[in-house]
Order: C-alpha cells, then sequence, then structure tokens
C-alpha cells in the first residue's frame, strides 16, 4: 500500500521502499535545489550516494542525500 | 554514539555480492562477523531490488544467501563507513555513520579483520549540460529502476562506453521507457559480436540483446551525446558520430527528458588506501587494491574482494568474496591454535582450492579483456566548452582549469589547489577521472582522510580522539 509524504506542503505518493529520491522522480519532480554560484538546478545524477547533488532537507534537518535516504510515512521535504 | 563493546572476528563493508559471499563463508565457519553496508537493503549494484524483488539472474540465490546471513552475524543497513583506524592493540575501529531515526549518529565497531567489498560507481565524464536534472549515470537510472521501481524518464538516451550500458538500457526498455538508442563512443564489435557474448557471459548477453530487439533499441557504436540542451531540465541532446579517438565528424540534435551515461567504473577503495594498503593501476589505469592469491592486502588483517580490488563483473566479485571469507576463517583458527608451526608446514591453508582460482583467473581475464575493448579516448575533451562544468560540486568550468593550468599547474594536484575541481562535497569522485585526463596525468588514487562527508554534529558525538591510520599531511584540504 502506498503512503505519502509531502514536498512544500503537496503531497507526494510513496510505494514502500522508496527513496525519497526516486519517490519524488516518480512524481515529476526532477531537482530540488540549486547551486550556490550558478543557481543551477539539482536532482539525482549518481543515483547511489556518491555525487550528493541530490541533497534534501527532511523534516526540517540537516540535507540528507535523497538517493539514499528511505521514505516514510509523514515525511515533510522542503525544496529550494 | 554507540560503542558496541564486542569486538567482531571480521567487519566487511559493503553487502553487494562480494561483501554477503565473504560474511557468509566467514560466519558459516563459526567466525562472529557483521556487515555493514549504507543502503536499507542487501544487493550492491547489481543485486540491487525493490522491497518486492522483481526475478532476475541469480538474484534469488543471492537473496537466500542474505537471510542465511541475517541468522547468522549483524547485518548493519543504513550504516556508513567514513575511516577504518588501527588501534595501538593492532585491532580495527570501523567508523560509521547513521542516519535514521533521529538524524546523524556515529557507530563504531571493533573487528579484528576486514574486508572491504566496497564496489565501484560509474566513471562519468563532463560534457556540455551534463548537470541538468535528467541526466543520470547508467547506474543512477538502474539503480531508481531496481530500487524504487521508478523510469528515469519517457524517453531515454543512453550513452558511454562498455558493455554495462546495454543491461542499463535494456532493464529501461523493458520497464516501458522509450530508449531511442543505445549510444556506444567506442567501435568495431557491434552487438552480434559483443564482447559479453564472446566471452562466456553468453546466456545474460544474449537476454540484453533480446531485450533491445525487442523493443527496437538501436546499438550504435563509434556514437555519443556531447551535449544536453534544456532550461530547467534536459529537453534534446546533440549526438555525435565519433572517429576512433572519439573525435566529432558530425552530429544531430534529437528530442529527449532523459540521458542515462556511463563510461566505465571508478572502485571505491579509500578505505583501503586509509589503512595504508598498496594498489596497482587495472587495466585502464585506474588505481585498485593488489590483492594476493587469498585476496589479503598488503596491510595485515585487511581483505578486499570485488571491484576494490579490480573490475569484472558479479560473479567475479562472488567468487572473490568466497576466496576471502575462507581465506580469512583460516586465518582466524591460525590465531587460535597454540601451536601455528602446522600451517607453515603444509603450505597455505589460505589460498583457495584450485577450481575456485582457476574460475576467479577466467573472470579476471574476462574482466580485462572487457576494459582493454572499451577504453576513453582523449577526445571527449574537445565536447567540452570553457563554460562547460569541470566540477559539479564546486562548480568550475573547463576555464578555470586552463587558467589554472597557464598559471603554472602541471598536475592534477595543483590544478585541485589552484581551481578547488575535487574540492566540494563528493571530494572528487565524480571529476576526479576528468581532472586527471585534463592535467594529463593517469588517475591518481583516492586521498581522502575521510571516505565520506562527516558532519561535525557526529565527530562530536565520539568520545575517542581518532588515530588516522596514515599520517595526513597537515596542509592538505581536509577535503583532499
Ligand atoms: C549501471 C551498472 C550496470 C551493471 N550491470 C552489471 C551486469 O549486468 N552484470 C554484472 O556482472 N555486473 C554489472 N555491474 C557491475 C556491478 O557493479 C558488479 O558486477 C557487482 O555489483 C560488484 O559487486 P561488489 O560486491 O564488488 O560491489 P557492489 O555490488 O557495488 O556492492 C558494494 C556495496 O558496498 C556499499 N558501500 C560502499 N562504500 C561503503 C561505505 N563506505 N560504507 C558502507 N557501505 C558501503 C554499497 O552501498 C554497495 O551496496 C553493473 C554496474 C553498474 C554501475
Ligand atoms: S544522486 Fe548522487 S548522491 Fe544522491
Amino acid at each position: 500500500m502506498t503512503f505519502h509524504i509531502t514536498v512544500d506542503g503537496r503531497p507526494v505518493p510513496v510505494v514502500p521502499g522508496q527513496t525519497i529520491g526516486a519517490a519524488l522522480h516518480a512524481a515529476g519532480v526532477r531537482s530540488w535545489r540549486t547551486t550556490r554560484f550558478g543557481g543551477r538546478p539539482r536532482g539525482l545524477f549518481c543515483g547511489i550516494g556518491v555525487c550528493f547533488d541530490c541533497l534534501i532537507s527532511v523534516n526540517g534537518r540537516a540535507p540528507e542525500r535523497a538517493c539514499l535516504l528511505e521514505a516514510e510515512p509523514g515525511d515533510e521535504v522542503t525544496t529550494a | 554514539m554507540t560503542h558496541d563493546r564486542v569486538t567482531y572476528d571480521l567487519v566487511v563493508v559493503g553487502g553487494g555480492p562480494a561483501g554477503v559471499a565473504g560474511a557468509l563463508t566467514a560466519a558459516l565457519a563459526g567466525l562472529r562477523v557483521a556487515l555493514v553496508d549504507t543502503g536499507t537493503r542487501l544487493g550492491g549494484q547489481y543485486f540491487r531490488h525493490a522491497a518486492e524483488p522483481k526475478p532476475a539472474p541469480g538474484l534469488a540465490r543471492f537473496l537466500r544467501q542474505g537471510r542465511a546471513l541475517a541468522a547468522r552475524a549483524d547485518v548493519l543497513l543504513g550504516h556508513q563507513v567514513w575511516n577504518v583506524s588501527r588501534e595501538p592493540d593492532g585491532g580495527l575501529t570501523v567508523h560509521c555513520l547513521t542516519r535514521r531515526p533521529a538524524g546523524e549518529r556515529a557507530v563504531e565497531l571493533r573487528a579484528r579483520r576486514l574486508l572491504i567489498a566496497t564496489g565501484a560507481h560509474d566513471r562519468p565524464l563532463p560534457f556540455p549540460g551534463w548537470d541538468l536534472p535528467g541526466v543520470l549515470t547508467a547506474g543512477g537510472a538502474q539503480a531508481l529502476l531496481k530500487g524504487g521501481g521508478v523510469l528515469a524518464g519517457r524517453r531515454v538516451v543512453v550513452s558511454g562506453t562498455g558493455p554495462f550500458l546495454l543491461p542499463a538500457a535494456a532493464g529501461l526498455a523493458a520497464a516501458g521507457a522509450r530508449v531511442l538508442g543505445v549510444y556506444e563512443a567506442n567501435g568495431g564489435l557491434g552487438l552480434a559480436r559483443h564482447p559479453l557474448l564472446a566471452l562466456g557471459k553468453a546466456g545474460e548477453a544474449a537476454g540484453y540483446t533480446a531485450t533491445l530487439a525487442r523493443h527496437r533499441v538501436p546499438y550504435l557504436t563509434r556514437r555519443a551525446v556531447i551535449a544536453a540542451h534544456g532550461e530547467r531540465e534536459v529537453e534534446a541532446v546533440t549526438l555525435a558520430r565519433l572517429d576512433r579517438d572519439w573525435n566529432v565528424l558530425s552530429s544531430r540534435v534529437v528530442a529527449c527528458d532523459t540521458v542515462a551515461v556511463g563510461y566505465g567504473f571508478v572502485p571505491q577503495i579509500e578505505l583501503g588506501t586509509q589503512l595504508g594498503c598498496r594498489t596497482r593501476a587495472d587495466v585502464d589505469g585506474s588505481p585498485v587494491i593488489d590483492v594476493d592469491a587469498a585476496q589479503r592486502t598488503s596491510v595485515p588483517g585487511v581483505w578486499a574482494a570485488g571491484e576494490p580490488a579490480g573490475v569484472g563483473g558479479w560473479r567475479l566479485a562472488e567468487l572473490e568474496g568466497r576466496i576471502a571469507g575462507r581465506a580469512i576463517a583460516a586465518d582466524h583458527r591460525a590465531d587460535h591454535r597454540a601451536d601455528q608451526r602446522a600451517d607453515h608446514h603444509t603450505g597455505h591453508p589460505a589460498d583457495p582450492p584450485p577450481v575456485f582460482a582457476r574460475r576467479r583467473e577466467r573472470w579476471r581475464a574476462f574482466g580485462a579483456a572487457l576494459q582493454r575493448a572499451y577504453p576513453v579516448k582523449p577526445g571527449w575533451q574537445g565536447w567540452l566548452r570553457d563554460d562547460t562544468l569541470v566540477c559539479r560540486c564546486e562548480e568550475v568550468p573547463l576555464a578555470r582549469v586552463r587558467e589554472a593550468q597557464a598559471m603554472g599547474a602541471t598536475d592534477a594536484r595543483a590544478v585541485k589547489l589552484l581551481a578547488r575541481p575535487g574540492m566540494g562535497w563528493c571530494q572528487g569522485r565524480i571529476c576526479g577521472y576528468a581532472v586527471s585526463c585534463l592535467a594529463g596525468e593517469p588517475p591518481q588514487e583516492p586521498r581522502r582522510p575521510v571516505a565520506q562527508p562527516v558532519t561535525l554534529g557526529a565527530l562530536a558525538s565520539l568520545t575517542h580522539p581518532q588515530t588516522p591510520a596514515t599520517p595526513q599531511d597537515p596542509g592538505d584540504d581536509p577535503a583532499h
């Protein structure tokens, strides 16, 4: 059974076991932060925790890698 | 901080085929074993699977091994190892970070022996637009699909070099993506004479080939994506026909929403180099950990198996893991025997049985042949423009790298100090190979005091001062 997380207040469905990054991609959200200097959009690139492009803040915590972090019911995600 | 008081006979880092085989072999021999992996499930790259796994070659057996392991060893998922240090008593401390349930937390494991089975990651090459969302590594696209059941995109172009573009493309096509083509930068062989077929992976490769044919996915050699275009996402790519050195002969623009790229693999060897393990250059020049017949590294108590010891596919990784597990169990028995002289008389009990050794040689030869068939050719440097980012983290464009060289930086290290590519979050994992090529030298072995960036909060939660295994140059940038 799917559950939901919220992305900037909007509900996004999650299949149990999916990472935050996979859930965002599935919902058509492919970038969720911008770079420090050029303000370039970034999302998943390596998909396995190596590149740190996919950093995202969950439940107000310091940024984590969306491609590694398994989504949990009620997670609140904010994009930049 | 959690400080587990047990001392494990073996800690394995990596839960792919190499790590699971090694851990299970040692656990079945009676050793007290812990296996640590960043991921939330065992599997590694090849056996990555969703919570409800779909059938794949070898996967059922791997899952059985995983269950057998969980019954006999401590399997710590969601734990990332950032450093392994040598203690004054000769033991090892494995420093991990875990993030769930409530933010970052440090965990330390004590170990008598270590097996490095950390696998590899894709080796990307920079090209204009490669940092647009929608450009993923081939492994990343595959991980999304295998791990989360999510298609990276609808209209996908697969490009790069190497045999593992095939499974990535076949997986995407079978799952319903429109794969516009597999564009292999190297040439000559074509699909019908693909080395995966020629070198004994016939069953597997034929499956991928059939899938690509069924979905009418063209496989074209001497072609590559040399630029991606779009505002906030990929909307199109420039596809080029290449000469044998990858210089552009002609090009055209094709609309798509996703690009999956990969130019071979970078073995993850930093835990080994931190401990001072000797490395050697693999066929393609990449540094890998040097191991003996029993998968032992040059550092006592440390073994390596799978891709960190040389790239060769999942069967080789699993076999090396088993060989290492046996050698580790023999080492453990020797430690427990009052009189060890018997071992010296009977040769090397840790050496693999001849049938294992022969099979390993066969798979290693296969891995070497693949690397020779799919080299990276220098022409890719001509695809870059002045404003093409070489380093994605620090947003360093080619022009700044060239500027550093004009200022006198003659090697990759000097380029890094002046222009700062490789100084960001990924610590040069993504751009390191490209920066070495641009500086005109072979890929360098990583010099990272930590295998993963660690926050100060997590470090502060440690009660013991860190004793790195190898002294770090105090003048070095910590992200070096
Ligand atoms: C796109 C792609 C397609 C591939 N397709 C095939 C294929 O079809 N056939 C084939 O034979 N091979 C394929 N491979 C190669 C594949 O990676 C290997 O064959 C196989 O997975 C190697 O096994 P391994 O155990 O050495 O490493 P992996 O399977 O990569 O496992 C390494 C594990 O170590 C963990 N790890 C790494 N560093 C740390 C750390 N610091 N702390 C904690 N955990 C860590 C990782 O999370 C990972 O789970 C493919 C690779 C890619 C990228
Ligand atoms: S996509 Fe590379 S670290 Fe998450």
